[in-house]
């Protein structure tokens, strides 16, 4: 399962009742495997615009959509919730909530019913969807006895079982303990660079998505203000005295000690001593 | 002839199962926390932290041991007594919030301990200050965004000024801004005598604001120190499954160059950077 492009032209959206537009003019093309990071404040429109990718922005979720949202060839405001599941899987940051079945298996075995997979097929991919997500043997256990972080996996697989071609995951970390936390990232990592499959997660926590994600994507009031590689943009943000979008410390570090010409900002803790060795 | 100030918290070999023949949850605890003091609490999901935290309030009781909190007995006093001296704000906002504006949501602690309306409007305007929910007072908390909820449910806990505030989780979900308020919040309740304990997986949180890091692994007190003390410890805190903050890593990573060490926060190793890097010129 190869990953799906991504292509937003000119997209403004306005929740019913809404005061103000929750996206401004959001134009963004993401290729096929990339591992994008989206940040910004509360309130900025990230959670909006991760639902407009599946298409509950605006079937289920209504208001004014103006502008165009394709995901694998598919425009999600033309087809059914339904039928985008099978190209994009949402994980959103509260595991326990999107729990619903007495055993781990039926969990990952309940989307592939509600998709019409047929019998036969459903084995093999509850194993590696689970073998993926790192929960292989766990096949009897009834989720509600599984941890924060172990469920959040749960989700994941859920969503890869789907087989889809963009994973979107909203905040997946935020319930998480440091353990349950490097895990996702890790599989989100795994599935870009091993299945090619797109991964879009947006996360306060910056400084995992310095480590994993090859293109940062800011928000600010439901627009894009910046749109880089890690280096770049949290080098930037870091340069400027902005309180919304937290930046890696070792990025903070380096903007405090002054930047080197020529040089990219250090995001990752191994950046960031390469960085210090070359000093003077 | 000068006492040592007595402990508001006090727990005293205390065990903890959940039903008659429930696994161990918490063995042998003993912690005294002294008035006014910030601790932290630390651990993987399923170390017993949250259990620790309803056993302060009176949610819970010890299976064996005890509990005393502000002079009264968890085991001895009803939950509703208990909650007068130890407010409690729950990690999912959801469990806690059930009234139908912010401002009713934060007047109904302080009303059912019998306070004043005056002074319920002047703890509801204080409470909505500190951590910018002025705006939202009219609104129904389900229709805040997930962040401003969890704002919410502390917010109707500190309404209640306990001289004991227990906060599970308080940055889940915030921004940088948030999560700012959070931490003055902690700070200003803390300096003004308020023993909180704060249970955190955000340790860039833990750093800043507590005096104290208590570390659970499998129901018992793996670490208790400051948080650079027990930062400073890569090994012990990595098998509890945490690590320090970033800037920490960074500084366990260098040559030692000035105390305080390891740094904690970016001032500080970019101070102790600048020194190193003077020293050697």
């Amino acid at each position: 399962m190869a990953g799906a492009g991504v292509s937003i032209r000119g997209l403004w959206f306005t929740h019913a009742h809404a005061p103000a537009p929750a996206l401004r003019d959001v134009s963004l093309e993401i290729a096929p495997g990339e591992l994008v990071g989206i940040v910004g404040r509360n309130g900025s429109g990230k959670s909006t615009l991760c639902l407009a990718l599946n298409g509950v922005v605006p079937h289920l979720l209504p208001g004014e959509r103006i502008g165009s949202v394709v995901v694998g060839g598919i425009d999600p405001a033309t087809t059914t919730v339904r039928e985008m599941a099978r190209v994009v899987a949402m994980v959103f940051d509260d595991p326990d909530a999107q729990v619903s079945q007495t055993t781990v298996a039926d969990e990952v075995a309940f989307g592939l019913e509600n998709l019409g997979v047929p019998w036969g097929e459903m084995d093999g991919r509850i194993r590696s969807a689970l073998t993926a997500a790192g929960l292989g043997g766990l096949e009897r256990r009834d989720p509600a006895t599984l941890s924060g972080g172990e469920q959040q996996r749960l989700a994941i697989a859920c969503a890869i079982a789907m087989r889809p071609s963009v994973l979107v995951m909203d905040e997946p970390t935020a319930n998480l303990d440091p353990a349950g936390r490097a895990a996702v990232f890790e599989i989100a990592a795994r599935l870009h660079r091993d299945d090619g499959m797109t991964v879009i997660i947006a996360e306060h926590d910056v400084e995992a998505l310095a480590e994993h994600a090859s293109r940062v994507i800011v928000l600010d009031a439901g627009a894009v203000v910046m749109d880089g590689p890690p280096a770049e943009v949290f080098g930037r943000i870091a340069g400027a005295s902005d309180d919304g979008v937290a930046v890696p410390e070792v990025t903070s570090l380096a903007a405090r000690l002054g930047e080197r010409p020529g040089r990219p900002m250090p995001v990752t803790v191994d950046d960031a001593v390469a960085w210090l060795g070359d000093a003077g | 002839m000068s006492e040592a100030p007595s402990p508001i918290v006090e727990v005293r070999n205390v065990s903890f199962r959940y039903g008659r023949n429930g696994p161990p949850v918490l063995e042998h605890l003993d912690v005294e926390v002294p008035r006014g003091q910030v601790v932290a609490l630390a651990g993987r999901n399923g170390s017993g932290k949250s259990t620790l935290a309803r056993l302060l309030n009176g949610l819970l009781r010890p299976t064996t041991g005890s509990v005393v909190v502000g002079g009264l007995d968890t085991s001895r006093n009803p939950p509703r007594r208990m909650a007068a001296h130890a407010g409690y704000a729950f990690q999912n906002p959801n469990h806690q919030l059930f009234a139908s504006t912010v401002a009713a949501e934060l007047a109904f602690g302080p009303r059912n301990l019998g306070v004043a309306e005056a002074e319920i409007a002047e703890r509801v305007a204080d409470a909505a200050a500190r951590l910018g929910l002025e705006g939202v007072l009219d609104r129904h908390p389900y229709h805040l965004e997930r962040g401003a909820r969890k704002l919410v449910a502390i917010a109707a806990v500190v309404t209640m000024r306990t001289p004991v505030l227990i906060l599970d989780e308080p940055t889940t979900g915030q921004d940088r801004r948030t999560s700012a308020m959070v931490r003055a919040l902690i700070d200003d309740l803390g300096a003004g005598g308020t023993t909180i304990v704060c249970i955190s997986h955000d340790m860039r949180l833990v750093a800043d604001a507590a005096d104290r890091l208590l570390v659970l692994d499998g129901g018992r007190i793996v670490a208790d120190g400051t948080p650079r003390a027990v930062f400073g410890d890569l090994s012990a805190i990595a098998r509890a499954g945490l690590a320090p903050p970033q800037i920490t890593r960074l500084a366990l990573r260098l040559p030692k160059r000035a105390e305080p060490w390891p740094a904690l926060t970016v001032d500080e190793l970019a101070g102790a950077v600048r020194h190193g890097a003077a020293d050697a010129s």
